[in-house]
C-alpha cells in the first residue's frame, strides 16, 4: 500500500516536472519578441537584423537620436498627438459607456430590448464599412490631416455605446433593493445613480478607463485613412509602421524598436498597475450567468 | 427534433449523466435553434414592428377624433395645443423644431433631395472661350457623392422629425385631456424634474445614441446605398458624376465580370473561405491551448503561479500593433528567427514564413495564438475554479484519465459557460484587420495581377482595404460588406438568442 503511495508520488512529481518544463517554453515564447524587441533598440549598428542575436555595441543613441532628430519622423509629435487623442477619448468614452450601460441595465422603457439587439446587429456590420462613409463625412466637415486629432476622437468615441455589455453585466450583479431603498426615500433615479450606483462601481469604472485608454493608444486602422500621406500628423501606430515601409526599414528599424518600447510604456505600467481591475471586468464579462 | 427527455427521466441520471445529457442537449439543438429562427425570432420581429405602427395610428386618430380645435390646430401648427394650454416652454419647443425643420428643408434639403433619384446631371465645366471667343468662367457640376451624403442625412432629419410631431400630438392631446379632467398640466420645472426621474433615460441616452447615429447608423445607411451605384475609379467626383445601377455589382460580383478585373468571383469565392477557416481556427487554437495553459497553471502543486500568468500578461500590455510589427520583422525571410536557425545549422534556405501563401496561414495563426492565449488564460481562470469537484471525482473513478476528462469535463463545460464570448471572438476574428494586415499585409499576391490585389492570406476585411484605398471599387467594396454582414448577423443571431447570457439577463434581479 505504501508501495503504491510512493509511486503515484512518483508519477505525480514527474508529471510536474513536464508542466514546468512547458511552463518555461511557453514563458520563452512569450518573452522572446519583447527581450529581442529592447535588444535591437540598443544595438549601435544600423540596418535591419544583422546575423547575429547579440548586439556588438550597446548604446541608447537610437532613444536620443528618437526624440531629437524629428526630420523626416518627428516622433515627439506623434507621441503627443496619441496621448491628446487616448486622454479624451478616455474621458467621454468613459463617461458614455456609463451612461448608457446603467439606462440599459436599471431603467425599463419601452424601446430598451429593442434598442440593445439594433446594437448587436449593429455591430456586426464591418468596421470598416462604415470608415468610408465616416471618412467622407469627416472630410466635408474638414476634419481630416490638419484636424484630423478631432476627427479621429469624434469617430472613437461615436460609437462607444455599443461598448456596454461588459459594464452592464456589472450593473446588473448590484442588487436592486439598494436603489428601491433610496427611491422610497425620495431619491429620483439621477440621485441614486450619482449618490448609490457610480460610488460602488469603482472596480468596472476602472476598467473602461483602462480599455478606453488603450485602444487608441494603438489603434491603426482609422488612423492610417485619417491621417493619411502626412507624416506630421501621423499618431504612433500609423508613424511607427511607417519606419517599417520598405524603403525606411533597413535605416530606421533599430529607431522602431526604441519607438516601440517608447510607446509600450505607458499602457504596460498602466495595466500592471490596475491588473486587478481588469480581470475582474474580462471574467465577469465574458460569462454572464 | 430533439425534444427534452421528461423530469422523471432526468432525475434518474447521476450528476455526472445528467452533465453531460445537459452539454449534448444544447449543442444538438444547434439545427433546430437555426430553423427557429427564421421560423418564429423574424416573424415576431416584423409582427412588433407592425404593431407599433398600428400603435402610432390609433393614437393618431384618436387625436384626431376626439381633440378639440387646438389639438387640431397643432397637427399643422405644433405645439399650439401646449400654447393655448399654457404649457409654455414645450409648446415653443415644438414650435421652434417645427420652423427650424421647415427652414432646413426650404433652405437646402429639398434641393438635395430632388437630385437624389438622379445622384446629380451637371458636368463641372472647365473655363473656356465659346465660340464667340466670349471667356466662359469654369462652373461647378453636381457632386454626386454630396448629394448622396446630403441625401440621406435629410432623409434622417426628416424620420426624426415625423418622430417629434407624432410626440407633438400625443402630448397636446394629452395636455387637453388632462384639462377634461380638471388636472394640474405639469409645468416646465415638473418636465425638467421629470427628466431626471421618470424619463431619466432620455436624458442618459440621447448623446450616446446621437453619436450611435452620426457615426455607425448613418455610414452603414450611406455603404447600403453605395452598393446600388457604379462609384469606382471611373466615376470620381468632382469630376466625374456616378448613378444608380440596381443589382448589376451583385450580380457581376458572382459572374465574375468586372471591368479591369478578371476572375473577380473567384478571388471572392476563395477570399471567403479563408476568411471562415480563419476565424475558427483562431478562435478554437486560442481557446483551446488557453485553456490547456490556464490549467497547467492552475495545477495543485505548481508553483510561482503568479510568475507565469505575469509573463503571458505582458502581450495583453503591450499595443497589440507593437507586437504585430515585431513579429513580421521577427519572421521575416531575413528575420532573426530564419538568421538563427541556419547558423545552427538546421535548415539551410530560409523559409518562407509571410512570403509563401500556404505557410504564412500557419504562421498568421502561430502568432494570433500568441496574441490570443493570454486573453483565455486571464479568462477562463476564474470560470475553471468553478467546475464542481464531484464531476472530476466521479471520473476519476470510473478511471478517466487527465485527457479524457478534459475533453469530456472540461471543454464540454467551458464550452456550454463561455458561448457569449467564443461568438464575440469568432466575429472579430471574421473582421480581424490588425493580424492580418500588419503581419503581411494580405500578401503574397493569388497570382500575377490578381483581381482587385486580392492576396493569399488576405481576409475580406483587408481586401475591403484594398479595394477601397487602392483600387477605389467603392460600389464593389459595398456589396462585399453586405455580404459580410450577413454572414455574421444570421451565425451570430442564431447563436445569440438562446444563449444563457442573454436569456437569464433578469436572473441577478
Amino acid at each position: 500500500m505504501a508501495k503504491k503511495l510512493r509511486s503515484k508520488k512518483a508519477a505525480e512529481r514527474t508529471g510536474n516536472i513536464i508542466i514546468y518544463i512547458i511552463l518555461v517554453v511557453i514563458s520563452i515564447v512569450w518573452m522572446f519578441p519583447f527581450f529581442f524587441l529592447v535588444l535591437q533598440s540598443l544595438r549601435g549598428e544600423p540596418g535591419l537584423t544583422p546575423g547575429y542575436f547579440w548586439p556588438k555595441q550597446i548604446t541608447f543613441d537610437n532613444y536620443i537620436k528618437l526624440f531629437t532628430d524629428t526630420v523626416p519622423f518627428d516622433f515627439p509629435r506623434w507621441y503627443g498627438t496619441t496621448l491628446i487623442i487616448s486622454v479624451v477619448v478616455t474621458v467621454i468614452q468613459t463617461m458614455i459607456t456609463l451612461v448608457t450601460s446603467y439606462a440599459l441595465s436599471r431603467l425599463r422603457f419601452r424601446m430598451r430590448k429593442p434598442l440593445m439587439n439594433l446594437m448587436l446587429v449593429l455591430g456586426m456590420f464591418p468596421g470598416f464599412m462604415s470608415m468610408t462613409a465616416l471618412y467622407f463625412l469627416l472630410k466635408l466637415m474638414n476634419l481630416t490631416q490638419n484636424f484630423g486629432i478631432v476627427g479621429l476622437i469624434l469617430v472613437y468615441v461615436g460609437s462607444s455605446c455599443m461598448g456596454y455589455y461588459i459594464s452592464k453585466g456589472f450593473f446588473d450583479t448590484i442588487p436592486r433593493s439598494l436603489d428601491e431603498a433610496a427611491r422610497i426615500d425620495g431619491a429620483s433615479r439621477h440621485t441614486v445613480f450619482l449618490k448609490i450606483i457610480l460610488p460602488l462601481s469603482k472596480p468596472i469604472i476602472i476598467y473602461t478607463i483602462l480599455t478606453s485608454f488603450m485602444a487608441p493608444w494603438g489603434e491603426f486602422m482609422f488612423a492610417s485613412l485619417i491621417f493619411s500621406g502626412n507624416s506630421k500628423y501621423f499618431n504612433v501606430a500609423v508613424g511607427l509602421r511607417e519606419m517599417l515601409q520598405r524603403e525606411n526599414a533597413a535605416k530606421y528599424f533599430t529607431r522602431f524598436c526604441a519607438g516601440a518600447v517608447v510607446v509600450s510604456i505607458v499602457p504596460t505600467v498602466l495595466f500592471f498597475i490596475l491588473q486587478r481591475y481588469y480581470v475582474e471586468g474580462v471574467t465577469g464579462g465574458s460569462v454572464k450567468g | 427534433m430533439t425534444e427534452r427527455i421528461s423530469e422523471i427521466e432526468y432525475l434518474k441520471k447521476t450528476s455526472l449523466q445528467k452533465f453531460v445529457y445537459n452539454i449534448t442537449f444544447f449543442f444538438k439543438s444547434f439545427p433546430q435553434r437555426f430553423i427557429g429562427f427564421f421560423k418564429t425570432i423574424l416573424p415576431a420581429f416584423f409582427l412588433r414592428i407592425w404593431l407599433y405602427i398600428k400603435g402610432v395610428g390609433v393614437t393618431i386618430g384618436t387625436a384626431a377624433k376626439e381633440g378639440d380645435w387646438k389639438t387640431r390646430v397643432s397637427f399643422g401648427v405644433m405645439g399650439f395645443s401646449q400654447l393655448a394650454r399654457g404649457q409654455i416652454v414645450r409648446g415653443a419647443l415644438f414650435l421652434l423644431s417645427e420652423i427650424a425643420f421647415i427652414f432646413y428643408m426650404v433652405c437646402f434639403g429639398w434641393s438635395q433631395l430632388a437630385l437624389f433619384p438622379s445622384l446629380g446631371y451637371k458636368l463641372p465645366e472647365r473655363g473656356h472661350y465659346n465660340d464667340a471667343g466670349v471667356w466662359v468662367p469654369q462652373q461647378l457640376g453636381h457632386n454626386s457623392l454630396l448629394i448622396l451624403l446630403y441625401s440621406i442625412l435629410t432623409i434622417l432629419i426628416i424620420l426624426f422629425f415625423v418622430f417629434i410631431w407624432y410626440e407633438n400630438i400625443k402630448s397636446g392631446y394629452a395636455a387637453q385631456e388632462l384639462q377634461e379632467a380638471r388636472r394640474k398640466l405639469p409645468t416646465a420645472a415638473d418636465d425638467a424634474k421629470d427628466l431626471l426621474d421618470g424619463q431619466y433615460h432620455k436624458t442618459l441616452l440621447c448623446i450616446p445614441l446621437l453619436g450611435l447615429t452620426v457615426f455607425t447608423i448613418f455610414p452603414i445607411i450611406f455603404m447600403i446605398f453605395v452598393a446600388f451605384t457604379n462609384y469606382d475609379v471611373n466615376h470620381q467626383p468632382p469630376m466625374q458624376l456616378f448613378d444608380w445601377i440596381g443589382f448589376k455589382n451583385f450580380v457581376s460580383l458572382f459572374s465574375g465580370n468586372v471591368s479591369g478585373a478578371a476572375n473577380f468571383g473567384m478571388a471572392f469565392g476563395r477570399i471567403l473561405l479563408w476568411t471562415i477557416i480563419w476565424a475558427f481556427f483562431a478562435t478554437f487554437s486560442c481557446y483551446i491551448v488557453g485553456i490547456i495553459v490556464a490549467i497547467l497553471i492552475n495545477k495543485k502543486g505548481i508553483r510561482f503561479k503568479k510568475l507565469w500568468r505575469t509573463i503571458l500578461i505582458i502581450t495583453i500590455a503591450v499595443p497589440q500593433f507593437i507586437s504585430l510589427l515585431l513579429m513580421s520583422q521577427i519572421f521575416d525571410d531575413h528575420g532573426i528567427i530564419n538568421i538563427m536557425l541556419q547558423k545552427w545549422g538546421w535548415i539551410d534556405k530560409s523559409i518562407p514564413f509571410l512570403s509563401d501563401g500556404n505557410v504564412a496561414k500557419f504562421t498568421i495563426i502561430f502568432v494570433n495564438m500568441w496574441v490570443g492565449i493570454p486573453f483565455t488564460m486571464l479568462m477562463v481562470t476564474g470560470i475553471l475554479m468553478n467546475i464542481p469537484e464531484d464531476l472530476y471525482e466521479s471520473a476519476r473513478i470510473d478511471g478517466a484519465g487527465p485527457v479524457k476528462t478534459f475533453f469530456k469535463i472540461t471543454l464540454p463545460y467551458m464550452l456550454h459557460v463561455t458561448t457569449p464570448y467564443l461568438i464575440t471572438q469568432f466575429i472579430g476574428n471574421l473582421n480581424n484587420f490588425n493580424v492580418i494586415y500588419l503581419l503581411t499585409g494580405g500578401g503574397p499576391l493569388m497570382s500575377e495581377g490578381a483581381s482587385g490585389g486580392a492576396g493569399q492570406t488576405d481576409l475580406l476585411i483587408t481586401w475591403l482595404y484594398k479595394l477601397i484605398m487602392d483600387q477605389k471599387l467603392y460600389g464593389l467594396a459595398a456589396v462585399i460588406s453586405i455580404i459580410m454582414f450577413i454572414i455574421t448577423a444570421v451565425i451570430s443571431l442564431v447563436l445569440y438568442n438562446r444563449s444563457n447570457a442573454v436569456k437569464n439577463e433578469e436572473d441577478f434581479m
